[in-house]
């Protein structure tokens, strides 16, 4: 009798998220061994080479930029906003996957983004670091981007709270500082978790510092997890509100082709398709090159795909939506700028984002295809070009072409256009992969509470 | 009067272990005592009677904090500070305000989160007496540690040395200050 209890019991539990084997000691070693080795892969350095020499690349086109001015891009009026507005938008949302990752799902209670979250959340940093960089550039003078700020000062002129841009500035830095915060609360207990396993002096004082004493006391984790629930609550409605804002920019504006209801929703479903589309970019080389796969597991792959195929359905279901609004509507204007997308200039773009970001992705319905990595890592790229196919489309066909034919004018990139963007690339790809080398990059303390050894059996009386 | 001593510290394997080891010494009486692990154990801050977290409170007063200064903010400089007449519409365009006011609630409450961590655990703390236990190093990693301050009345460095030795740990140590 009691043996048949137990056996149902076992066929209750979840399969468990990481795989067998696994005790504290060793969870901890593996990952903090990333960082305290003085052997680093070749693949590390291949990686930070490559991303080191497109950084680069973005501070010449950088340079040439403050010298020159915007003149070296392709903008010109009715495109205004080109390249730099496409690569924000992609990259912001980009950034929203680690959010998602790291906030809703720690609300939900889905433990198995415990071992995917801190790079995730690193991931969202450095995205926001890139998505940032281009609105200040695109402003032209970007050393005098304190005048969008409300200060006291002897101009006597003040930002317009009214409009979608001065929001932007408030959305964008707000997110970028929870994000900040939220990353370094989960980083606490790791880094002192590092302060005691480092051998070197200096590295053990530069954690010290950062760990700012944390001993994991009690105390301490009562208020830690009230702290990363209330900053999950609060990061939550954020990233929702971060891309809606976003998107603001487009839909207040009486541009055909922008001005529509369901920019919000389908902005946001967008960012989390091409931030999980980022995520699985680059957990599959990562797992395999540090040999991480019993901790980043393919059911973490399987999941992060499903997240992907379903918001990829969101997606598509607000293409059809577009295009039955611009046909259904009667307002010439509005389907002339959904037929210049899908016949004009930028037709090339507007069909091959339609197949990465709709057709290529119902691939993902089959087991087969998301339970293999390198299957799964083909399918992620294609995304992330079609959702920045998708942004492009959005922003420059739409500018191009709008209600007065005489205006029209059709944007084409420059090369510098195309190195500050490839540019960035390096620049995330920099600071991903120091970050990989210089702090644990899966969160040891979450993967613990895991283990089957963390629960705490029920009172022996003794 | 400072006790010679920090007070007296336990090792153990497991949590479990660990978690009857503070019940016990609640049950003996022992109340100045704290628990180190390397991850949050939910059932110790049952057992050691811990007061509820006020970081909610103070997370509350950061974020209403944050909507007051986000809307008074917008409203100061656009109904007095810097008025800008547009065919005669209202100046106090009050849905406008609302994607400032919710950023810089979530803002204020954000940062208040973090800094209400930092003061809640009295961090940063350049020096603690229970890292001079060089084993201590373990609790960030796969031991679990039970330390009885001096500053309880009950505590007695021989008596209390004994107790923890009665419980199921690995070794007691004594934590110099």
């Amino acid at each position: 009798m009691a043996d048949d209890r137990q056996i149902e019991d076992e066929e209750l539990k979840p399969a468990p998220v990481i795989a067998p084997g696994y005790t504290f000691g060793t969870v901890t070693d593996q990952i903090a061994s990333v960082v305290l080795t003085r052997r680093t892969p070749v693949f590390w350095i291949a990686c930070f080479a490559g991303g080191f020499a497109l950084l680069l690349l973005f501070l010449w086109s950088l340079v040439l930029l403050l010298a020159k001015g915007v003149g070296i891009w392709g903008i010109k009026i009715p495109v205004g906003w080109g390249f730099a507005i496409t690569n924000f938008v992609w990259w912001i949302g980009i950034g929203h996957a680690g959010t998602l990752i790291s906030a809703i799902l720690l609300l939900l209670n889905q433990s198995w983004r415990n071992s995917i979250n801190r790079f995730a959340e690193a991931m969202t940093l450095f995205a926001v670091a890139c998505a940032g960089m281009f609105p200040l550039l695109h402003m032209g003078r970007p050393w005098l981007f304190y005048w969008m700020f409300p200060y006291p000062n002897s101009m006597g002129v003040q930002p317009q709270f009214r409009s979608p841009l001065v929001w932007d500035v408030f959305a964008v830095s707000t997110y970028a500082t929870v994000s900040l915060l939220f990353w370094f609360v989960g980083l606490l207990p790791d880094l002192a978790t590092l302060r005691d396993r480092s051998e070197n002096r200096m590295a053990r004082g530069i954690y010290g510092i950062l760990a700012m004493g944390w001993r994991g006391s009690a105390r301490h984790w009562s208020n830690h997890d009230v702290a990363s629930l209330l900053l999950a609550g609060l990061a939550t409605p954020l990233v929702l509100s971060v891309h809606t804002v976003v998107s603001f920019d487009f839909t207040v504006a009486i541009v055909p082709g922008w001005h529509s209801t369901f920019f919000p929703p389908y902005f946001v479903a967008g960012a989390i398709y091409s931030g999980f589309a980022m995520v699985l970019v680059l957990a599959i080389p990562l797992r395999h090159v540090y040999g991480l796969q019993g901790l980043i597991t393919d059911k973490h792959l399987e999941n992060s795909a499903k997240v992907m195929l379903a918001t990829g359905l969101i997606v598509g279901y607000a293409y059809i939506l577009e295009t039955f609004t611009a046909w259904y509507s009667g307002n010439v204007y509005e389907s002339a700028a959904l037929w210049h997308r899908m016949t004009g200039p930028y037709a090339f773009a507007y069909w091959i984002l339609i197949t990465c970001n709709i057709v290529a992705p119902q691939a993902l319905w089959f087991k087969r295809m998301r339970s293999t990595p390198a299957l799964l890592f083909v399918a992620s790229l294609v995304v992330l070009v079609g959702m920045w196919l998708e942004r492009f489309v959005i922003i420059v066909s739409s500018l191009a072409q709008d209600y007065l034919i005489s205006s029209w004018r059709v944007f084409t990139p420059t090369r510098w256009d195309w190195a500050t963007y490839v540019g960035t690339i390096g620049l995330f790809t920099f600071l991903f992969f120091l970050f990989i080398r210089l702090l644990p990059m899966i969160s040891i303390f979450e993967v613990r509470t895991l283990l089957p050894q963390a629960k705490v059996e029920e009172e022996t009386e003794g | 009067m400072k006790p010679p001593i920090y007070g007296v510290m336990a090792e153990f394997n497991n949590p479990t272990s660990l978690v009857n080891a503070a019940r016990e010494a609640r049950a003996r009486g022992y109340r100045k005592l704290d628990a180190y692990s390397p991850f949050p154990i939910e059932e110790l801050t049952e057992v050691l009677h811990l007061p509820k977290s006020k970081l909610p409170l103070i997370v509350l007063i950061g974020g209403i904090l944050g909507g007051l200064t986000g809307y008074l903010m917008q409203y100061y400089v656009t109904v007095i500070y810097f008025p800008i007449n547009v065919a005669g519409r209202p100046l106090h365009s009050w849905p406008m305000y609302i994607v400032i006011t919710f950023e810089l609630t979530i803002l204020f409450a954000a940062i208040s989160a973090v800094f209400g961590l930092l003061a809640l655990c009295g961090l940063p703390m350049p020096y603690h007496p229970v890292f001079n236990v060089e084993r201590f190093a373990l609790a960030s990693r796969s031991r679990f540690f039970l330390c009885i301050e001096a500053r309880d009345p009950l505590f007695d460095r021989k008596a209390t040395e004994e107790f923890l030795d009665s419980l199921d740990a690995r070794r007691v140590t004594e934590v110099a200050h």
